[in-house]
């Protein structure tokens, strides 16, 4: 049991970790270049327009694309790598 | 064929088609009414999610609210969309793996409080009432503006429809339907984007055409730039708003979004803990497909509708369009209302400005409505918008009434007032509340009260500030009890409430704002659309701090906590 506990403990660390950098990437690329870093980035052009705006109004989303399946790929390995998985 | 009759037949088939469907997916069980019996695949539940998610807002408003505030309504495409980052990691996988039926059961039992329940069940309440009224007031437009059927025939038959399936096969129903809505409203909202696009930029996919070029080779968004200045509005790309309002705006929406009952509730219905987690995924993708081509749409329709308005140069005195010389498209939206002309100066031409000699006056609705007959699609397009736009309000409306329906059913009957209650019984009380949210969704929707255009400010709100903190404290802290919880989400509601009441009125009623509802009055210049931010912030702080100075939760609470943190052992629906 004692083994069981200390393996949910590392699972949930692990996990917590993974969310930590992908909120981090979640919040740069949508707050950080679609708003609050749009001024730095007005040099980039992008079709017409500036890489920050691209950013609001496009790239954001398909890193949340991204970040999502990302996530779901990396738990299955650690459900497996810490058997926690379902069935 | 006469574009009427055309769109009674699009429409009457898709009809046809969730009735259809509505029969063949009836739900025997609580579970199946509630959750759909929990067999439904990622895929097919991120679908049902994008059609469950995306309203007649979405669909009809939201690309006209990019058309006229161009760079700043980024915050709805960042802030709609963003949400389902924060469901896939902080909520769905382990509410489902918690494997019961409501959002307010979750919180009831990890906060072992019924007044916790009870709050939740309010918060749930008002936040969907108030969009609900939203759906029934879109359905009863696409009704009267494209069959030409009165307002409340129109709204009578979308409760018909909705009746029939959501109390026949209650969750199970609302997801097949929800699917095949999906297949129709973006079949509706992407076909006149891409012929769009191909006529302005030679790009069939809108996506890349808003980063393309025009005819004459300019930027398409470095033309638009050009031709708003010139009519005397800033620039389409440029920032007018606050940033600090602009980020907590975007947040608001975002944990809004993963606080929403109805939202929430989709993911109960996949058969494990890693489906939950790839179907925010799914749902991300179809969802994407909307609000990817919405910003093109924007961009493509504003720039038409300046080219057909003011087709020669601004200090030409016959630079603008002759009002006798209007389109047909034209026409037909000013008997709408939507569009309307007035000819201050007497010279005939239709000038449109910024300030006060402006003659025109173009509602956003008209950028996605007006769409195809803009550029002259012909009229089985225009009949599969109308039936894309009624998808997308019965689509929500539904999802938003189940969540009612369960909440009272399962929450405040089983859960308060009647804990013995048979599975049979409760069914029958599902079905019950499910007609009588309906009902009160139908008279809302016929006589709606001062508060129905603050569904954003209202709904997103009380979602942010009570509901997501509630959620992802009682996941990621385990020292957070009952106490510390029901005192964080009366802090988060509170404050909130009485930020957007200051301006609005006190519940909305006209005249008692505390002051004028502009960036001037507004502390740091947030609007009261973003302070749910604010109220989530203050939620976390209040329930922390109350809960290091009181008992800390009993040990078969942190345990619970601990079993919903892994996936192993998630069963199929617990009938309890």
């Amino acid at each position: 049991m004692s083994t069981q506990d200390t393996s949910g403990m590392a699972y949930w660390k692990a996990n917590v970790r993974l969310i930590t950098i992908c909120l981090v990437i979640w919040a740069v690329c949508s707050y950080g270049f679609g708003i609050i870093l749009r001024p730095m980035l007005s040099g980039i052009a992008v079709g017409g327009t500036d890489l920050g705006f691209w950013f609001a109004q496009q790239g954001s989303m398909i890193v949340f694309l991204v970040l999502i399946f990302f996530y779901a790929y990396k738990m299955n390995q650690l459900d497996r790598q810490f058997d926690v998985h379902e069935d | 064929m006469e574009l009427q009759t055309l769109t009674f037949i699009v429409v009457g088939l898709t009809f046809a088609l969730y009735m259809g469907i509505a029969v063949w997916a009836r739900a025997s069980s609580t579970g199946e009414f509630y959750a759909a019996g929990r067999g439904i695949h990622p895929v097919a539940n991120g679908m049902a999610t994008a059609a469950d998610w995306m309203s007649a807002a979405s669909f009809i408003s939201m690309a006209g609210l990019i058309a006229f505030q161009g760079y700043d309504a980024s915050l709805f495409l960042m802030g709609w969309t963003g949400g389902y980052v924060l469901l896939a990691m902080l909520l769905a996988p382990y509410l489902r793996k918690f494997g019961k039926f409501t959002v307010p059961e979750f919180i009831g039992d990890r906060y072992y409080s019924q007044t916790a329940r009870i709050v939740a069940v309010i918060c749930l309440i008002v936040a969907s009432i108030t969009y609900v009224i939203g759906q029934m007031k879109g359905i009863g437009v696409a009704f009267s503006r494209f069959l030409e059927v009165d307002f409340t025939t129109g709204l009578f038959i979308g409760m018909a429809i909705v009746f029939f399936y959501a109390v026949l096969g209650g969750m199970k129903g609302i997801t097949y339907t929800q699917i095949a809505q999906y297949c129709v409203l973006i079949m509706a909202y992407t076909i006149p984007a891409i012929f769009i696009s191909l006529q302005l930029t030679g790009n069939p996919i809108p996506q890349l055409g808003l980063f393309g070029s025009v005819a004459d080779g300019t930027p398409l968004l470095t033309k638009l730039d050009q031709t708003v200045v010139d009519l005397g509005f800033s620039q389409y790309t440029a920032q007018k708003g606050g940033t600090l309002n602009m980020v907590l705006y975007t947040f608001s929406l975002m944990i809004g979004t993963a606080g929403l009952p109805h939202v929430i509730i989709r993911f109960f219905t996949v058969p494990k803990v890693k489906d939950a987690r790839s179907s925010a995924g799914w749902a991300l993708v179809f969802i994407s497909i909307l609000y990817t081509t919405a910003p093109a749409v924007a961009a493509m329709a504003m720039l038409n509708l300046a080219n057909t308005v003011q087709p020669g140069p601004i200090a030409a005195a016959d630079g603008a369009l002759e009002y006798e010389a209007r389109p047909q498209w034209f026409k037909n939206w000013e008997k709408t209302g939507l569009l309307t002309f007035e000819d201050k100066n007497g010279n005939g031409r239709v000038e449109y400005r910024k300030g006060d000699t402006n003659e025109l006056k173009v509602d956003r609705d008209i950028m996605v409505l007006a769409n195809p007959e803009i550029a002259k699609l012909p009229n089985w397009v225009i009949a599969l918008v109308a039936a894309g736009g009624l998808a997308a309000a019965l689509s929500t409306a539904a999802g938003l009434l189940l969540a009612i329906a369960s909440s009272i059913s399962h929450d405040l009957l089983k859960g308060i007032f009647k804990p013995d209650i048979s599975e049979k019984g409760e069914l029958l009380a599902a079905r019950i509340s499910m007609a009588g949210a309906i009902a009160v969704a139908g008279y809302l929707g016929l006589h709606p009260p001062g508060f129905a255009a603050q569904t954003v400010a209202l709904a997103f709100g009380l979602a942010a500030s009570s509901i997501f903190p509630a959620l992802m404290m009682g996941i990621f802290n385990k020292r957070v009890n009952n106490t510390g919880a029901v005192v964080g989400m009366l802090t988060g509601i509170t404050s909130t409430l009485v930020y957007i009441f200051w301006f609005k009125g006190w519940f909305f009623i006209p005249g008692t704002a505390m002051a004028a509802n502009n960036a001037s009055n507004w502390f740091l210049g947030i609007s009261p659309e973003a302070f749910g931010a604010v109220g989530a912030l203050l939620n976390f702080t209040a329930a922390i701090l109350v809960s290091k100075v009181t008992a800390e939760p009993p040990e078969h609470i942190q345990h619970m906590v601990e079993d919903i943190r892994i996936p192993k052992g998630s069963g199929g629906a617990t009938g309890h």
